[in-house]
């Protein structure tokens, strides 16, 4: 097979990472796992997944490696997944935390509450789940809202910067609607040859 | 393409949150103090615990679910999930659990059974499960009650790897044989492992347990974690190893980081000078008597 198009990293210190592979192949994308700075040079665009953003935080911070992210999100189109969406944040609560504040919306942490309150739901005609999900409970004027969710904005975009706060990749049916909405904006980011006038 | 919720196959809601810890560290605690210390090191999950296995072998009687105040005040200081044990069979306290809301409860065989017969049907509750195992038929009798995780059972407490990674090797073993049967063997084979047919089946066509699996039982250092990691554990739970070493706040840091970099010796290496202390002591399974050995709970 012919080098694909776009390779979509998906940083790969914790969590869900793996489930992301046939989605992002599905779109004729390539999948990498990547956690080292060499890595990050590497790749188009960057999916935090989920996992504990917690100790996302504390490996990022341990092994050195905020800058480089910090460096490379000026840039490239980035999609927070739960987890990866309170990376992104401007502001995190319940508790309080470090965020890299690449999309302008407050997030609080296990907004539903617990795993007893975890639950499936359709998001624009595919099912998804919120697993122990955040809530954004303040967003930008600026910020696109692509959907909602019990009120809440729980897909959204700005730029070539989109968090969701629900998991598509949980899903088996190939590929879900966000990551064939993340994957065209990679690609049309790609095909300009001046993407930051765009997206800055 | 169809895609419409009624034909969507999604991974359920309980396997879902195991999906989340992949890549990770489990430790146990016993205090609050000790949930915050794990948390800071990175644990992507705590087991609130009365007593590490280490310290329920030296106590011996009977081990029990931990009181419900203590598992609830390691809640209220924990952002992440937190877990806790119930004894094998003991639905009722699999219950009460369910009530104070813990994110995993675990039938674990390091408490004492209360039940030689029947494990708990996990399919009751909505708090998911992990449960233990030491080969693929007790790992598909568990997944066939309900569980959403699984975990090897090595032998708690010890500070001793090799159950652990006899279990691991004895799954992923048998795995393949599977893997490479053809279908008219399988039901013979259903039968010899005490496997649920059509869960064989899946491990049949996709090489795997149809949950994650993680490893447990014994993991006391860096090497550990990564020696299970390449084994094909998706993450670590570590008990005693932890908070029964010299140095708790150092140990737990550097198993977060030798299991997000299990396959690069390089950054192990580095985790394991930063340990300042010696892991806890260990024993010898030989010198533990049949009757004492916790992976022989549960069946």
């Amino acid at each position: 097979m012919s080098k694909k198009d776009a390779t979509i990293g998906v940083l790969a210190l914790q969590g869900a990472v793996e489930l992301h592979r046939p989605h992002i192949e599905a779109c004729g994308a390539d999948f990498k796992a990547v956690k080292t700075q060499k890595q990050f040079e590497d790749i188009d665009a960057f999916i935090l997944p989920g996992g504990e953003s917690t100790t996302m935080l504390r490996l990022i911070r341990n092994f050195g490696l905020w800058d480089a992210l910090a460096e490379n999100f000026k840039t490239k189109p980035v999609w927070g997944i739960c987890a990866g969406s309170i990376l992104m944040a401007e502001k995190v609560t319940n508790p309080a935390q470090d965020s890299f504040g690449i999309l302008p919306f407050t997030v609080e942490r296990n907004g539903y509450g617990r795993q007893l309150e975890s639950h499936h739901s359709d998001i624009n005609g595919y099912k998804v789940s919120f697993i122990r999900a955040p809530i954004i409970t303040d967003i930008g004027k600026d910020v696109e809202i692509l959907a909602e969710h019990e009120g809440s904005p729980v897909w959204v975009q700005k730029g070539n910067k989109i968090a969701s706060t629900f998991h598509p990749e949980l899903t088996e049916d190939y590929p879900s609607p966000m990551h064939r909405h993340f994957i065209d904006l990679v690609r049309s980011g790609l095909s300009c040859r001046f993407p930051s006038l765009i997206y800055t | 393409m169809g895609k419409t919720s009624s034909t969507s196959n999604v991974i359920n809601i309980k396997t879902g949150l195991a999906e989340m810890l992949k890549g990770g560290v489990i430790m146990d605690v016993v205090t609050a103090d000790q949930a915050k210390v794990a948390e800071e090191a990175g644990a992507v999950a705590v087991m609130a615990l009365e007593r590490v296995p280490s310290d329920i072998r030296k106590a011996g009687g009977v081990a029990r679910m931990s009181p419900p105040e203590l598992i609830e005040e390691i809640m209220k200081v924990s952002s992440i999930p937190v877990m806790a044990k119930c004894r094998i069979g003991h639905f009722a306290e699999a219950q009460l659990l369910q009530q104070i809301g813990v994110d995993y409860i675990d039938e674990s065989e390091v408490l004492t059974p209360a039940d030689e017969e029947f494990h708990i049907n996990k399919q009751d509750f909505k708090v998911p499960f992990v449960c233990g195992a030491k080969n693929l038929g007790e790992a598909l009798r568990r997944i066939g009650e309900g569980a959403a995780l699984m975990r090897t059972k090595g032998e708690p407490g010890t500070g001793n790897i090799v159950e652990a990674v006899r279990h691991m090797r004895q799954i992923n073993a048998q795995i393949k044989w599977v893997s490479n049967m053809d279908e008219s063997e399988l039901m013979t084979a259903a039968r010899d492992l005490g496997a649920p047919f059509e869960l064989l089946k899946i491990v049949r066509e996709e090489g795997k347990l149809p949950v994650p699996n993680f490893a447990a039982g014994g993991i006391a250092t860096p090497a550990d974690a990564a020696l299970c990691m390449q084994l094909g554990a998706e993450s670590v739970f570590v008990g005693s190893g932890i908070f029964k070493s010299d140095n708790p706040e150092k140990f737990a840091k550097a198993i977060v980081k030798a299991a997000a970099h299990f396959d690069d010796p390089a950054i192990v290496l580095e985790a394991s000078k930063e340990l300042e202390g010696v892991a806890m002591r260990g024993t010898e399974i030989s010198e533990i008597d049949e009757p004492m050995r916790m992976a022989n709970r549960g069946w």
